[in-house]
Parts: C-alpha cells; sequence; structure tokens
C-alpha cells in the first residue's frame, strides 16, 4: 500500500512540474487566442540564457534578472514582428508563426550559447525525504510550492486588476477589445512577457533535474495532455490537469504498464486526455464554446 | 506547382555539379565525408566528436603533410541525426573529391539502416564504429559495414562480465538480479536478447525496464527498480536519459556504483548536470578519456597553438566523445593507409579503401607508432569479422572526472558470433544476397 | 496579354466543369507533365532523384492527405506521421507475408490498412474540436509508435525493430534504379493528386467544406456529420498510408518506427499551411519549401562561408533562417504560398494592364 502511495505522490509531484510549462502556454491562448508552439523553445532559451551566463561567472540573481530581461525583449520584439502583423488572421496562421518562432529561437540559444549541456545548480539537494516509509524528493517539494505560488499570483492578476480584465476581453475578440480603447500591442507584449516569466522558472527547475540542453524542449509536449484535460484557458485547470495527469500516469506506468510490457507512459496520457474530451469536449475548466448558426 | 519545384532540384543539381567540378584541380586529395549532428538534442555530443575528428585530421595534415603525401580534406553535411538528412548527405558527397568518397561514418544506427544498401551498391564502405547494425559485424553478408571495435551484443557482455568480476567471479552471479534500464528505441533494445540469454547461462534474474523516448521522466521506472532491489543496474541510454537516469537513482537512493551505463551513457555530457550525486557512476569505455594520450598532447601541440583548432569550448579536449572523435579519425585513417599499401600512396576509391578496412591489424607496436598505446584495444579486422575486438575498458565517475578502472575486458564471442551470424544469414534471405565466400578472398 | 481567356467559348458542360478551363493553364500543366515525366528523368542527377525530389513528391503526397483532412474537412490533426508509418509497416508485412503479391496491390492495402486505423482515430472528431482534436490524434501518434515498437511481430521480430523494405518489383521489372523509384512516385502522386483535385468537386468534397465553415449550420442543412469527418478521416489516412509505404520502399529503403515520429506530423502540417490550406498545388509547394528549403541554406551557407564561420553556427543560422522565413511567409500571405501564386495568376491575366 506504502508503494502505491510513493508512486500517487511521486506522480503528483511531477504533475506539478508539467503544469509550470502548462501555465505559459494557458497564459498566451487565454488573452491572444494563439497555441503557443514556442513555449518549449522559450524554456529552454531561458534556462540556455541563465546557464550560460552563471557560466560566465554571473551571481545567481544577476543572471536570473538578465535571463528575465531577455525573454521580456523576446515578448515585445514577438508583437512587433509576428503578432501585430497577423491580428485577426485564422488560428492556424497564427499557431504556424510560433512555429517559426521556434527554430528562430533554437538557434539564436544554440548559436549564442554553444549546444554544450550545462549542469544546472539550484542549491535545492535532490536527496529523498522519508516521510513514513514513503520517499518524497526535496526538490519535488520545493517545486511544487512555486508552481503553487506562481498560480495564485496569476489568478489574482487575471481576476483581481485592470490589466487583467483587458486581457480577457482581448483572448474573447480581439476587434472588438480594440474598439473598446484596450491597447492591444502592450496587452500582448505583456502577456508574452508573463509566459516568458514562467518559462523561465520551468526552464530552471527542469534544467536543474536534466540539465541545460536541448531535450528542454520536448518537455512541453509533457504540458499538452495536461492542457487539454484542463482546459486551454484556465490556470486553474492546469494545475488540476498536471496533478491527475502525472498521477495516472505513473500509477498506470506501474501497474498497468507490465501487463502490456512497459513504456506506455508516453501515450496513455493522451489516451486519458481523449476519454475525458468525449465526455467534456473542452477540458475540465476550459470555456464552453456555444457555437451559433 | 512542380515547375517551382523542378527549379529548385535543376538548380541545386547545377550548383552541385559546378561544386563537383571545383575540386578536381587538385589532385593529390583523399576526401573523407563528415555528415555531422551540431544541432538538435545530440549536439553536445556530435560537437565534440567532430570536433576530435576533424582535429586529428588536421594534425595529420599539419604535422605530417598527410597521410604519405596524400592530403586529407573533408566537407561537413548536417543531419541532425534524421535518416532523411543523413540520405541526403550521403548522395551530395558520395562523388565528392578526386576519387569519390572514401568512408561514410553517420554515428547514428538509423542513417546507417538507411544507407547501407545504397552504399553496398555505389562500393562505398561505412564505418559504424561502436553503433549500427550488430549483425553486420558479420562481413561476409555485409562486405561494406564495418561496426569496429565493439557492437551492443559484444558490449553487454563485456558489462556482464565486468559486473561478474566485481563480485568476484562469474559463478557469483546466480542469484543476482540485474536490471537492464533501456531507452525505448531501436538501439536501446538491442542488447535485450542476449541479455537474456546470458542470464540463462550465469543463473541471474534479468529484468526488463524501458523508458520511453526521450527519457526526460523516469519516476515510475526508478521507483519500480527500489521495489525490486536488483543488484545491478545496466544502463543503455542515450542523451537526456542518461542524467535523468542518474538523478531517478539519486532520489530513490540506488548505490551509483552499482550502475554500469554503456558507451554512449558515459560521458561529462550526462554526468556533469548531475554534479556531485553522481559520483561512483561506473560505464563502459571504448576509448579512455583525458589528456595524458600523446597523441591528444600532440594535437594540442600543433593544432590549437596554430589556432586551427576545432573545438570552441577548449575544456573539452580530452573528454570522453572527444576523444572518441579522435579515435574515430585514427580508425579511418588507419583503413586508408593499410589500402594504401596495397593500391599505392595516392587518393583511392572507396572500394580500395574497403579492402584497407577489412586489413587492419593493430598492435601494440603499431599503437605506439600511433602515439595512443592503452587507447585503442588490439584487434584484427577479417573479412568474416568486421567488428574485430568487442573489449572494452570501464571508468568510473569521481564526480569531475572519468578516471579508468579496468583494463581490457573481453566478449564472450561464444555467445555473441552465433547469434550475429543467424541474424545476418536472415537478413541474407530476406534480401537475396549470396555470403561471401571469405577462403577465396585475399 | 497571354494570359486571357478572351475567346475562348465553352459550349458543352463538361468544357466548362473542366478542372483547366482556360486553354493556357491546360498547356502550361501538359508541358509540366511532359518535363516531369520524360526531361527530368533523363537529365537530372542521380543526387537530385534520390535525395530531393523523390522524398519531395512522398511528402506532398502526405501533405495532400493532409490537406484533404485539415484543409478541406477542417479537422486538425497532428496524427500523420503515425498513419505513415501504419502504411510502411504494413506494406512491409504484406510483401513479407504474402508471396507473389504484386507491388501496386501492395501499396492499396497499406494504404487501406492505414485509412481503416484512420476511421477508429476519427472517431473522437465527432465530439471534440479545434486544437483540443489535435492535441487528442497525438494519442494516435504516440500509441501507434510504441506498438511497433513493443509488438515484434510487425517488424519481423527484428532486434532493433527496424525494418527494411523489400527490392520493388512490378510485373518482374525491378524498379532499382533512381530514374525508375522516381517515375513510379511520380505516377502514384499524380494519379491521387487528380483524384484528390477530384474529391473537392464532389458533393462529399462539398459537404467537407460545409463542415469545415461551419457544422452546426452544415448538420442543420442535412449534411451526415459522422458520415462526412469519417469519410475526410479514412481518406486522408489512406494517402498518408500510401505516403509512408512509398517513404519506405521508394525512399529510405528502412524503417524504424522513430522515422515517423512527432516531428514528422508537425513537418506535413507545416507544409500544409506554408503551402496553403485546402489547395492541390499547396501541397506541393508547401513540401518543396519545408524540405528544399533547409537543404538549399545548408548549401548556400557552406559555399558562401566556407570554413570562416565558427563551427556548428552555420547550422544554427540554418534554423534561424528558415524561422525567419516561415513568419516572413506568413506576414506576407497568411493563406499560404497557393494563395500568393493565384493572386500572381490572377496578375497575369490583367497584364500588361493594371486594371
Amino acid at each position: 500500500m506504502s508503494f502505491f502511495v510513493e508512486v500517487l505522490v511521486g506522480g503528483l509531484l511531477a504533475g506539478v512540474m508539467y503544469s509550470l510549462v502548462a501555465l505559459g502556454f494557458v497564459l498566451i491562448y487565454k488573452a491572444s487566442g494563439v497555441f503557443n508552439f514556442a513555449q518549449g523553445a522559450m524554456v529552454f532559451a531561458a534556462a540556455t540564457t541563465y546557464a550560460g551566463l552563471v557560466g560566465l561567472g554571473w551571481s545567481g540573481w544577476l543572471a536570473f534578472a538578465a535571463s528575465l530581461a531577455v525573454m521580456v525583449l523576446f515578448a515585445l520584439a514577438t508583437e512587433r514582428f509576428v503578432l501585430r502583423p497577423l491580428v485577426n488572421q485564422p488560428q492556424i496562421s497564427l499557431f504556424m508563426a510560433t512555429i517559426g518562432l521556434t527554430f528562430v529561437l533554437e538557434g539564436v540559444a544554440q548559436g549564442v550559447w554553444g549546444a554544450e549541456v550545462r549542469g544546472l545548480d539550484l542549491g535545492i539537494p535532490d536527496s529523498p525525504l522519508e516521510l513514513k516509509g514513503i520517499l518524497i524528493s526535496k526538490f519535488d517539494l520545493v517545486a511544487a510550492a512555486t508552481a503553487g505560488g506562481l498560480v495564485v499570483v496569476l489568478a489574482i492578476f487575471f481576476q483581481r486588476t485592470r490589466v487583467g480584465r483587458a486581457l480577457r476581453a482581448v483572448a474573447d475578440d480581439h476587434q472588438a477589445a480594440l474598439s473598446v480603447g484596450i491597447p492591444l500591442e502592450r496587452i500582448w507584449a505583456l502577456v508574452w512577457a508573463a509566459a516568458g516569466a514562467v518559462a523561465l522558472v520551468a526552464g530552471l527547475l527542469w534544467g536543474s533535474r536534466l540539465g541545460v540542453q536541448f531535450a528542454l524542449t520536448q518537455v512541453a509536449l509533457k504540458a499538452l495532455p495536461v492542457l487539454i484535460l484542463g482546459g486551454f484557458t484556465s490556470v486553474a485547470g492546469a494545475i488540476v490537469g498536471g496533478l491527475t495527469i502525472g498521477a495516472s500516469e505513473k500509477v498506470a506506468e506501474v501497474y498497468l504498464g507490465p501487463l502490456i510490457g512497459g513504456g506506455i507512459e508516453n501515450w496513455f496520457p493522451y489516451v486519458l486526455a481523449l476519454l475525458f474530451l468525449l465526455v467534456r469536449p473542452d477540458g475540465l475548466f476550459g470555456e464552453k464554446r456555444i457555437e451559433r448558426v | 506547382m512542380r515547375t517551382r519545384t523542378r527549379g529548385w532540384s535543376e538548380a541545386a543539381a547545377l550548383l552541385v555539379a559546378l561544386g563537383l567540378s571545383a575540386p578536381a584541380i587538385a589532385q593529390n586529395e583523399q576526401f573523407i565525408p563528415m555528415p555531422s549532428y551540431r544541432q538538435g538534442p545530440y549536439a553536445a555530443g556530435g560537437t565534440s566528436i567532430y570536433g576530435g575528428f576533424i582535429d586529428y585530421l588536421n594534425l595529420l595534415n599539419m604535422r605530417d603533410g598527410g597521410l604519405n603525401g596524400v592530403k586529407l580534406t573533408w566537407e561537413e553535411c548536417e543531419t541532425e541525426y534524421k535518416p532523411d538528412r543523413g540520405v541526403e548527405c550521403y548522395e551530395r558527397l558520395k562523388g565528392k573529391g578526386p576519387t569519390g568518397a572514401s568512408v561514410f561514418n553517420f554515428l547514428s544506427t538509423g542513417i546507417t539502416y538507411a544507407v547501407i544498401g545504397k552504399a553496398t551498391q555505389d562500393k562505398i564502405p561505412l564505418l559504424t564504429m561502436a553503433y549500427g547494425r550488430t549483425d553486420a559485424s558479420d562481413g561476409r553478408v555485409f562486405p561494406y559495414v564495418f561496426p569496429m571495435l565493439t557492437n551492443y551484443w559484444s558490449l553487454n557482455t563485456d558489462i556482464v562480465r565486468f559486473i561478474g568480476q566485481k563480485e568476484g567471479g562469474m559463478d557469483k552471479l546466480k542469484g543476482k538480479k540485474i536490471v537492464h534500464l533501456y531507452l525505448g528505441v531501436a538501439y536501446g533494445k538491442e542488447p535485450n536478447a542476449i541479455f537474456q540469454k546470458q542470464a540463462e547461462k550465469y543463473g541471474f534474474e534479468a529484468k526488463l525496464v524501458e523508458v520511453p523516448a526521450p527519457g526526460t521522466e523516469q519516476q515510475a521506472q526508478w521507483l519500480e527498480i527500489r521495489q525490486y532491489k536488483p543488484d545491478w543496474v545496466i544502463l543503455t541510454g542515450f542523451g537526456v536519459m542518461t542524467p535523468a537516469s542518474l538523478k531517478g537513482a539519486a532520489r530513490v537512493g540506488f548505490p551509483m556504483d552499482h550502475i554500469v551505463g554503456n558507451f554512449w551513457s558515459g560521458s561529462e555530457e550526462d554526468t556533469e548536470p548531475v554534479g556531485a550525486a553522481a559520483k561512483g557512476y561506473i560505464s563502459a569505455a571504448l576509448n579512455p578519456p583525458g589528456k595524458d594520450i600523446k597523441v591528444i598532447q600532440e594535437i594540442e601541440r600543433v593544432v590549437y597553438a596554430a589556432g586551427k583548432g576545432n573545438m570552441v569550448n577548449k575544456a573539452r579536449i580530452g573528454s570522453v566523445f572527444y576523444n572518441r572523435g579522435v579515435l574515430t579519425g585514427i580508425m579511418t585513417v588507419e583503413g586508408i593507409r593499410v589500402a594504401q599499401g596495397k593500391f599505392g600512396k595516392k587518393p583511392l576509391t572507396g572500394e580500395q579503401v574497403r579492402w584497407g578496412l577489412e586489413n587492419i591489424k593493430i598492435d601494440d607496436a603499431r599503437l605506439t607508432q600511433l602515439g595512443a598505446p592503452g587507447f585503442i584495444q588490439p584487434l584484427k579486422v577479417s573479412c568474416a569479422d568486421h567488428e574485430a575486438g568487442g573489449a572494452v575498458k570501464f571508468q568510473q565517475w569521481d564526480g569531475t572526472k572519468w578516471k579508468i578502472i579496468s583494463d581490457w575486458i573481453q566478449a564472450d564471442k561464444s555467445l555473441v558470433r552465433p547469434m550475429i551470424e543467424e541474424s545476418a544469414m536472415k537478413y541474407a534471405k530476406e534480401n537475396n544476397i549470396t555470403p561471401r565466400d571469405c577462403s577465396k578472398e585475399g | 496579354m497571354i494570359y486571357r481567356e478572351a475567346g475562348q467559348f465553352r459550349t458543352t458542360y463538361a468544357a466548362d466543369e473542366r478542372i483547366f478551363p482556360i486553354t493556357q493553364d491546360r498547356v502550361a500543366m501538359a508541358i509540366l507533365l511532359v518535363v516531369a515525366f520524360v526531361v527530368v528523368p533523363l537529365t537530372a542527377s542521380s543526387y537530385a532523384l534520390t535525395a530531393l525530389l523523390v522524398p519531395m513528391l512522398v511528402l506532398a503526397l502526405a501533405a495532400l492527405g493532409l490537406n484533404i483532412l485539415t484543409g478541406y474537412a477542417g479537422q486538425f490533426s497532428l496524427g500523420t506521421a503515425a498513419f505513415m508509418s501504419v502504411g510502411a509497416f504494413a506494406a512491409y508485412n504484406f510483401q513479407l507475408r504474402v508471396p507473389g503479391i504484386p507491388l501496386l496491390v501492395t501499396f492499396a492495402l497499406a494504404g487501406a490498412v492505414a485509412a481503416g486505423v484512420g476511421l477508429v482515430f476519427g472517431l473522437p472528431s465527432l465530439r471534440i474540436k479545434g486544437f483540443y482534436l489535435a492535441v487528442a490524434t497525438l494519442a494516435a501518434q504516440f500509441f501507434v509508435d510504441w506498438l511497433f515498437t513493443k509488438v515484434g511481430w510487425f517488424s519481423n521480430d527484428s532486434p532493433s525493430g527496424t525494418i527494411t523494405a523489400q527490392p520493388m518489383v512490378i510485373a518482374g521489372f525491378p524498379i532499382d534504379t533512381p530514374a525508375r523509384r522516381y517515375l513510379l512516385v511520380l505516377s502514384i502522386v499524380s494519379v491521387l493528386a487528380l483524384v484528390a483535385k477530384n474529391l473537392s468537386r464532389t458533393a462529399t468534397g462539398r459537404a467537407w467544406m460545409a463542415v469545415r465553415d461551419m457544422d452546426v449550420a452544415a448538420e442543420v442543412i442535412g449534411i451526415p456529420i459522422l458520415r462526412t469527418k469519417l469519410i475526410a478521416f479514412g481518406i486522408s489516412s489512406f494517402y498518408c498510408g500510401v505516403a509512408g509505404a512509398l517513404w519506405a520502399f521508394a525512399y529510405l529503403g528502412t524503417v524504424e518506427p522513430q522515422a515517423f515520429d512527432l516531428q514528422r506530423s508537425f513537418q506535413i502540417l507545416f507544409m500544409v499551411i506554408i503551402g496553403g490550406l485546402g489547395t492541390v498545388m499547396g501541397a506541393f509547394l508547401g513540401a518543396a519549401f519545408i524540405l528544399l528549403f533547409p537543404l538549399f541554406l545548408n548549401w548556400v551557407l557552406h559555399l558562401v562561408v566556407r570554413g570562416e564561420l565558427r563551427p556548428g553556427l552555420a547550422s544554427q543560422l540554418e534554423l534561424v533562417c528558415f524561422g525567419a522565413l516561415i513568419i516572413f511567409f506568413l506576414v506576407v500571405e497568411p493563406h499560404g504560398l497557393a494563395r500568393l501564386w493565384q493572386i500572381t495568376k490572377e496578375k497575369l491575366r490583367l497584364w500588361p494592364f493594371p486594371h
């Protein structure tokens, strides 16, 4: 029984790491209706910048601030050169544009900092904590706390501030928001900068786990089932979805896996999310779309 | 619309033809194609390996004026580790140089599989050192493929023998539990069959645990391992899987010095992200790391001093992958040198280089000549045996660098060779190939 | 001036309903076909045939398939590579286990198997829409990947899970030179492209477009949604399956499950988007762009900056240029290259007059 709890807890904590990445997607989709394929590349670029600066001798906090600044600059550039010319174009064109962004980011990050694998030491020990015979990773607990904090901040932001309301208006309808006088460009730049900040935090945590290397871009794939389950437009959904996916994935791998041959972790979350979508086609917390003729 | 595509292909073809005509002016050159990956998930390793390879070629050109007076030239082509890019690079580079490409080395099993048919038809050898189609070790069915030094099946027997050594003898393996933790791709699955065969032979319990690619998440697998309580874990990973595995082990408190990785899971790129927690991790070493090998020192002395070094990050000189690149260079050039012995000291065709590769003989005397004593295992390639070696050394991570902890451990050929021949014959039957009769060849 | 319709009168319904109603278009198409079928195999180098044209055509076929699903029927799918994979493995198994089966029948059956799989994974489209459907089709992608790696039967128990495609023979005639492979692929692709174009002009095609534009309305006017969407998935997967089989047999010669990974799905989606959704030409243009441009860049960078760049930087620059170009093309014409071509043609019809 305690083994099951161990797997479950481990899965929940892993799920939190997924939600961190999913948060970036949600932010951008919520505010600009764009599915940002470049989120994985942003995680990679942010982590690489941080690790590169630390490697040059900069202190941790300075490197963090500088990486954040880089992500903000990236957000501004994206808004100016990619989003503004593509206002009101079909979703799929915007999606494709973010793919172009992915290549640009990957190329620039690797070009400037080189393609090496770098370790990232955040000072958080990875040793296990034993609670009543159950193994919990200290690192995962810190990650969970960070993610939790971020979510709270973002939720307050969206619900309580003027800018948050403006963001929700923009997500609903670009043209309507423009006609009411909401400065579309500034809102988008803000949202992408926020997503960049989330990407930086995710990049640091994942980079500390896997080393800062190109594979970080693939971490975004882990976030996709989380998004389906939780809904593309909900911050709470990202967390709940993350926890569900993480837990179910690990439990399935350990208990179901050996029956079918193992290695089911890659497709199980998708199948689960798919089954879920059949019941709720817009995700757990996603906005219900109303279609009118 | 097809006019547009025709425009591209015609332009490309025209420019390729122009590019081909240029080197005809310089005649005394041996062209070595260099399909590389400096982009994508394996770029870190690729940069070091190709850096070492190019540095070695530069060393020969600068210090010795080439190989017996023939200058070595090369051209890189980015494959991104993908089979279709690999095929494109192959087609692009195969005709370059006065006598065509000498030998291809893709450093990727997937690309190798895709190119074997074409290379055999075009008579250009493939040097698939320490990777690739394991059954190509049977040179009778695969005359143009050379999985030299050690293939994955031999490697697995080496690791089991090393574990046996550590336990105090192969008979002590009886009743022990060994897990094979592998990446869920073709490369990772290769050793499973021979692993289970050895379990039967020596009486240990073999458990296979798969990590779905790319291997960033291994929590479930390590919890499973923790429950199973094995004595040893053999790790077959590549890229991001390895540091994730080591971290996973650290989290469940599995002792690092009871994890043995293969030679693609044992480099600085794998252990540095894990840092001190990886101390004690053991891996197979195809070649020793470090700079106290004469040929590496020569490279620094001649090539880097003149500012022609290929590595931007000089701290990586002497790393595991860098040295592997140098090793690749040595084996490639050795094949050409042996071929020159028979066909003359001039630019050679792929077919001639193939003969050279098939007749490589490396003993201690030759190693000293090359400046690499203890760097390469003694070996003799032959018509039937394209692997020729099968041994590896073992190294251990001490927190900051890799240290060799054993001598050459030989493979269990009695177990490996029959499996190779069986698999090669199956391929021959499927593809209507008549195996060569080695007794009839020179 | 040359491209005017003045003086061309269509006197029968059949003439009016042609795919190319204007004579100049028909002439251009005929010339193109002659060049593609006769001139290219005779003059192009083996490099151009093997490494440029064949993969481009095969991927264009897969893009045609995805175009049917996403461009005509509006169902967003990311499982394209999975269906290609099914096609490749099915073709291999048919050739292996059914002695003496004709090659073209193998390809057709492989497509049919892929169509079947496509139907199964298309069922969720009845409930799920948009990006959610795309991510759901990823389930197909990963599941098929896992299945072929895990179950040895599909790869004839090869230790690495890789299959080597058998040599191709049609009616005793071996297809082993680059020119022959090119012609085989070209023929299959041309036929299927024609079919796709005609499909868009049938009732089914129109039903697809109705579903794409607003499926609630389509249902209201009586279009059977279930059947329409499933047919789209089926036919699209058929195309992808044949493309996968061709990829294995006519291009690479071997297939490992990783050749048809998520990257490949994305690549084909990019082709369709960049080329232009909902057009047959867009599939070809997109394939040419996505496949040949990186090679062209790689090539140009080598020629221009031979050795002067830090090693590895050339590869990164390639990536950056490619990404920037994608964004550039999208900004210039969000509806893809095919639309650019269409606008060019329209301007040509007026040239040299401004309007």
